[in-house]
């Protein structure tokens, strides 16, 4: 079989294989070497070396983005597995409506970024406006309605796969753990929270990358402001390509350094799926 | 899991306060809609009054500003194209991948995985040129563009689906007379419907939604996706028409709602199933 399979290996790769090249190959390739360039457009470019890593380290809205960005991002991790696990904990025990509250979680995962930004943009002005400030006063300001509209939209998404999670722990474990003089508290500490470790890595993934990459309500809500201190990274890089021309390849190098982290991020999540399936 | 509480209406009251409570900032466009945008801007908070209540001005305004009716048509052919050749051909190439297993099989596996690794603002500069350079930055070409920066998680989910299909019934097949492109089509892909659905649920939640890869490859003076339209009213300088853009938010909000309420199961599915893959 495996070879009528070969022969037919052009029309079952092909297509993707091609699109994929167009559209992740050769712009992945160009863009790790533009980064060691200076440039303008794609096709005229000067070797610098290592220069526009160099002057990353001096870029100090760069460095400002890079910590404001992993504080957002652990911010965000935390308070959305918190509430999500929560959630999902009460919302598998039986009463009526269950299944109306755990749609009304979920849906505001459907609506995009953009309009999700806007969305908030209206009701934190709102309240701000209270006090005569808006959500572009202080960068701190834009920090906590990021993470508010971040949990806004993620606690459903995590709050289903945890859901999941714990509707596949047996109840004779429980019940076993309940006969044995367990408490409550001890119960989800030792028996539930163990068990539904293998949600809890893939949520967690989810939400630290999800806050790393995030851009879309970013620009919609602060677009940076006041003065580029809202600024994630995402959106640092994007306005270092098209906010002023000549920096195009420290833009290219930022977004190196983004893949890094990102890529480092994926690697510890799955060397820690990794050691979890040896265990069990 | 137990499911059992001691007074359940209790908890019935409290999830539906914190129910309406979550869906309050919507609620808050919809009701600001109706007001002129002096209003919004003065207190977001006050009902529509005599004096506030604008009908349906907003929304002309909104669609005529933004040409909100032709983004939405192009939303939906990028969507839908897009996700149709995505589902067509990872399928067939992570069925390959995982049954051939060779050299060539393993490096394309490898590499669809770093794709899934790779955040877009890698690619964002250097894809927005090649776009350009090809003549892709138009709907149909978006197909092209989508199929190869979206593959990977695509092909991911398929080939994890395919491990677990017993092989004994496409042998079967081959021994019968069938060929490998009768196979997949007859056998196989009936066999991955459900990881076709997970895959379709996913990628058109990313798509729908996309703002920046579009933003970016697309000719704008000719195609725009809502995503672009909302953030287009927003324009370059001075303020914002929240009047018209309350309006278009809620428009936009349409049909994501109407499509949520028509396929929550399987959306949920689709995410969870998604979930335990990656």
């Amino acid at each position: 079989m495996k070879k009528s399979l070969a022969r037919w290996g052009w029309l079952f790769t092909g297509p993707t294989v091609a699109a994929f090249i167009i559209g992740f190959i050769v712009p992945f390739v160009l863009g790790v070497y533009l980064s060691f360039t200076e440039f303008r457009t794609v096709t005229r470019s000067t070797w610098v070396g290592l220069d526009n890593y160099a002057k990353l380290f001096g870029d100090e809205v760069f460095l400002h983005s890079l910590w404001y960005t992993a504080a957002f991002a652990l911010v965000t991790t935390v308070l959305i597995n918190v509430f999500a696990f929560a959630i999902a904990y009460m919302l598998v025990k039986n009463f009526r409506g269950k299944n109306i509250f755990r749609s009304v979680f979920f849906m505001p995962n459907l609506i995009g970024g953009i309009v999700l930004g806007y969305i908030w943009l209206l009701l934190l002005n709102g309240v701000l406006g209270m006090w005569a400030r808006s959500i572009t006063y202080d960068a701190t300001y834009g920090f906590w309605g990021m993470v508010i509209l971040m949990c806004w939209q993620q606690i459903g998404y995590m709050m289903v796969i945890y859901i999941a999670g714990l509707q596949s722990v047996p109840t004779e474990l429980i019940e076993a753990a309940e006969m044995d003089g367990a408490s409550k508290s001890r119960t989800l500490r030792s028996v539930i929270i163990p068990l539904v470790m293998p949600s809890i890595t893939v949520c967690t993934f989810l939400t630290i990358t999800n806050g790393f990459k995030m851009f879309d309500q970013n620009l919609a809500l602060t677009n940076g402001a006041p003065s580029r201190l809202s600024e994630l990274l995402a959106l640092n890089i994007f306005n270092t390509f098209y906010g002023r021309t000549g920096f195009e390849g420290v833009g290219q190098a930022k977004a190196v350094i983004f893949l890094i982290i990102v890529a480092v991020i994926a690697l510890v999540q799955n060397r820690f799926a990794r050691s979890k399936e040896a265990a069990l | 899991m137990n499911d059992k509480v001691r007074r359940p209406w209790v908890w019935t009251v409290t999830f539906t306060v914190i129910a309406l409570a979550y869906l309050y900032p919507i609620a808050l466009v919809v009701i600001n809609s109706f007001k002129g945008k002096v209003f919004i801007a003065d207190n977001p908070f006050s009902l529509p009054s005599a004096e506030s209540f604008v009908g349906w001005q907003n929304y002309i305004d909104g669609v005529q500003k933004t040409n909100l009716f032709a983004s939405f048509g192009w939303s939906l052919v990028i969507t839908i194209g897009s996700a149709v050749l995505i589902l067509a051909c990872t399928s067939m190439t992570a069925w390959w991948i995982v049954r051939m297993d060779n050299r060539y099989a393993k490096t394309l596996y490898t590499s669809f995985l770093f794709n899934l690794v790779v955040p877009f603002q890698m690619v964002m500069f250097t894809l927005s040129w090649l776009t350009d350079y090809l003549g892709l930055g138009n709907p149909v070409g978006l197909w092209i563009i989508y199929l190869g920066f979206g593959a990977g998680l695509a092909v991911f989910i398929f080939t994890g689906f395919v491990k677990g299909i017993p092989f004994e019934i496409e042998e079967a097949a081959t021994i019968d007379g069938c060929g490998p492109v009768r196979t997949f089509f007859l056998i196989v892909l009936p066999v991955m419907k459900p990881a076709v659905i997970t895959v379709a649920i996913l990628e058109v939640m990313w798509l729908w939604n996309d703002y920046l890869l579009p933003y970016l490859t697309l000719d704008l003076k000719k195609y725009m996706t809502i995503p672009i339209s909302v953030q287009y009213l927003k324009g370059g300088y001075g303020a914002v028409d929240m009047g018209a853009m309350m309006g278009v938010l809620v428009l936009a909000m349409i049909p994501v709602i109407v499509f949520y309420l028509f396929s929550q199961k399987h959306i949920i599915k689709g995410v969870v199933a998604g979930a335990v893959k990656g």
